[in-house]
């Protein structure tokens, strides 16, 4: 990378030959220039417009708004602590379950597929990311949620012993919708963009350094676990991150199966909601200006956490996975 | 005596192998997952997709129809908002490359192009929401364009500048001894030199807002007709489906289906192509 930025930027340093060409040279530049700030202005007002957007909110419910998890639009009384305890929890769970795969998918990729079968399963992988949420939503609430409701759901609330924490956390209706099977879309969401950044990171580690560990009698695993993942550590660090960031934003397929219920999620097979699956469902219709306003409080939420996680992330990844 | 001679100790072996399977079987459930949605689109929708889809407008519950106004409404959408992406992306791309390299803005806006990239549709939604929808009025299907092209710019931005950066500076230098003026050096030569790379870079920006359904939700809102005015509320697919597929009437569940299928299909064969386009220039 150093080897591009290290040259001196040749074209705006050479002098132009003609006043036209100065002046169109100029202007060129400042258009590209107001490209640029654009993006910095959109971003910008995304941040203003929902900091005033949600302002009646702020100043209706004070510092409630962040501490009640009551959600009730008939007595226009609203709180984030519900949606954000849901958003939270839910891309935890998805991290839980999304991070060993991909570390695994990444490995195998890098270190153990067949040449032969590289390109098809790197194909599928990156497939899978590119799968639009809606799709993900619809396949998890009529495809998933049924089979998980007959194969997981009922199985373990069956064997659960009655009175013990276990047994406290797999209560709920058995119809497969719910803070888990939210969870576990969430995690094949995510997967590939966490395998996509691992495998970028791991190809980045020079040949001798792991050649060196081989040569040395490690197995696969001594190599992995002693001299790549050590090498890759902070990258493999902020991959995690934009993947968690993914999950706390993704909208679309956790409305479809997380049950949409209001308050704190009471366990694994419980309804529950996130920010964004509640400004989903609830935005359209949203008439009370107060209703309308918290909602974009509840935005300015998810914001302010997915921008801080998505910031870590890519100040740790750095540029050089080139992702 | 070490280990060092012969084969590794047991447990050394052991582990080895427990750590092999779980690669295998973690990329085994990716592939498997992958599969298991296709199958299910292709079983679900290829019963719904007949020519009365290509040819009808949503229908009433109980009635025929097809998905002919959510698509002409999601193909304007998207054609707009491309137009939009491409223009503001390759310019600023242009920019961090070419003019701005390390200076501190250019960091700024690189690193905060990167988050752009990945935040959240959804408050793009509110964003475009708060500042068109609600001073104007109306859902249009012009606000849900800005909303997606707000999605694609980032996308565009990080493209052009990673493909511009890889042109040789020799190609530039080159250029400009010629004695081509900044402008045209990077039209007619860098820009030239790097067009697959950021077709596939707008290729990649298609495929991501064409299934996009969040920013669509209340800023285009929805349309029962067929309608070309991008000043009304406009119809298009991702919010089709949402409200079929969470309807109770199995006609609307099947077009739903239908209309996954459709944008799955699409999303994935641009993806593919933009994927075989990126391959290309590094053979050569």
């Amino acid at each position: 990378m150093t080897a591009t930025t290290d040259i001196p930027p040749a074209v705006a340093a050479a002098p132009p030959r003609s006043a036209f060409g100065a002046a169109f040279d100029r202007g060129f530049e400042i258009l590209c220039f107001a490209s640029a700030t654009f993006l910095l202005t959109a971003l910008g007002g995304i941040v203003v417009s929902l900091a005033i957007g949600g302002w009646p909110a702020f100043q209706a419910f004070g510092f409630a708004f962040f501490t009640s998890a009551e959600w009730d639009p008939v007595q226009e009384i609203y709180g984030s602590a519900g949606a954000v305890a849901g958003t939270l929890i839910s891309a935890s769970l998805a991290l839980l379950f999304a991070l060993p795969l991909s570390f695994g998918i990444a490995i195998f990729l890098v270190e153990l597929c067949p040449p032969v079968l590289r390109r098809p399963i790197g194909t599928a992988v990156e497939l899978l990311a590119g799968i639009p949420s809606i799709v993900y939503g619809m396949w998890g609430l009529f495809v998933f949620a049924p089979w998980f409701a007959k194969h997981v759901q009922m199985p373990i609330m069956m064997s659960a012993k009655p009175g013990t924490l276990w047994e406290k956390i797999t209560t709920g209706v058995p119809n497969g919708a719910g803070i888990l099977s939210a969870s576990i879309i969430l995690a094949i969401m995510i997967l590939p963009f966490i395998a996509a950044t691992m495998r970028e990171l791991l190809l980045t580690i020079p040949a001798q350094v792991r050649e060196s560990a081989y040569g040395l009698g490690s197995t696969t695993f001594e190599v992995i676990r002693k001299v790549s993942l050590p090498y890759i550590r902070t990258g493999a660090i902020g991959a995690v991150m934009l993947g968690l960031g993914r999950a706390l934003g993704e909208t679309m397929a956790v409305t479809f199966i997380i049950g949409n219920a209001h308050g704190f999620p009471t366990s694994l097979f419980a309804s529950g909601s996130t920010i964004a699956s509640t400004i989903a469902n609830e935005f359209a219709e949203a008439t009370g200006v107060l209703h309308t306003s918290s909602l974009i409080a509840l935005g300015l939420v998810l914001f302010i956490i997915t921008f801080a996680v998505l910031a870590i992330a890519r100040l740790l990844i750095g540029r050089q996975a080139n992702l | 005596m070490t280990a060092v001679a012969g084969a590794p100790r047991l447990s050394r072996r052991i582990g080895e192998g427990v750590f092999l399977t779980f690669c295998w079987v973690a990329t085994a459930i990716a592939v498997l997952a992958l599969a298991a949605i296709l199958w299910s689109l292709l079983s679900q929708g290829i019963g719904g997709l007949d020519l009365n889809i290509f040819t009808k407008s949503t229908p009433a519950p109980g009635s025929e129809g097809g998905l002919l106004n959510a698509i002409m409404g999601s193909l304007m959408m998207c054609v707009v908002a491309m137009i939009g992406a491409v223009f503001i992306g390759v310019l600023a791309g242009t920019w961090l490359s070419e003019f701005a390299r390390d200076s501190h803005y250019g960091k700024v806006i690189r690193f905060l192009n990167d988050v752009l990239l990945s935040a959240p549709s959804i408050l793009v939604g509110l964003f475009i929401y708060e500042i068109l929808v609600a001073p104007l009025k109306g859902f249009s299907g012009f606000a849900g364009a800005v909303a997606l092209a707000l999605i694609a710019a980032p996308v565009i931005t990080r493209t052009t500048e990673d493909v511009l950066r890889l042109q040789p500076i020799a190609l530039r230098e080159a250029s400009v001894a010629l004695g081509a003026p900044v402008w045209r050096t990077i039209l007619a030569v860098i820009w030239k030199s790097a067009q697959g790379g950021m077709l596939t870079g707008a290729l990649l920006a298609f495929a991501r807002i064409s299934g996009e359904t969040a920013p669509l939700l209340f800023t285009a809102l929805n349309n029962q007709f067929l309608s070309l005015d991008m000043t009304k509320p406009t119809a298009n697919l991702p919010v089709v489906i949402f409200n079929f597929a969470l309807s109770a009437y199995d006609d609307w569940r099947r077009l739903a289906w239908a209309g996954a299928l459709l944008i799955a299909a699409t999303v994935l064969t641009v993806t593919v192509i933009a994927r075989i386009l990126a391959r290309e220039p590094r053979r050569s």
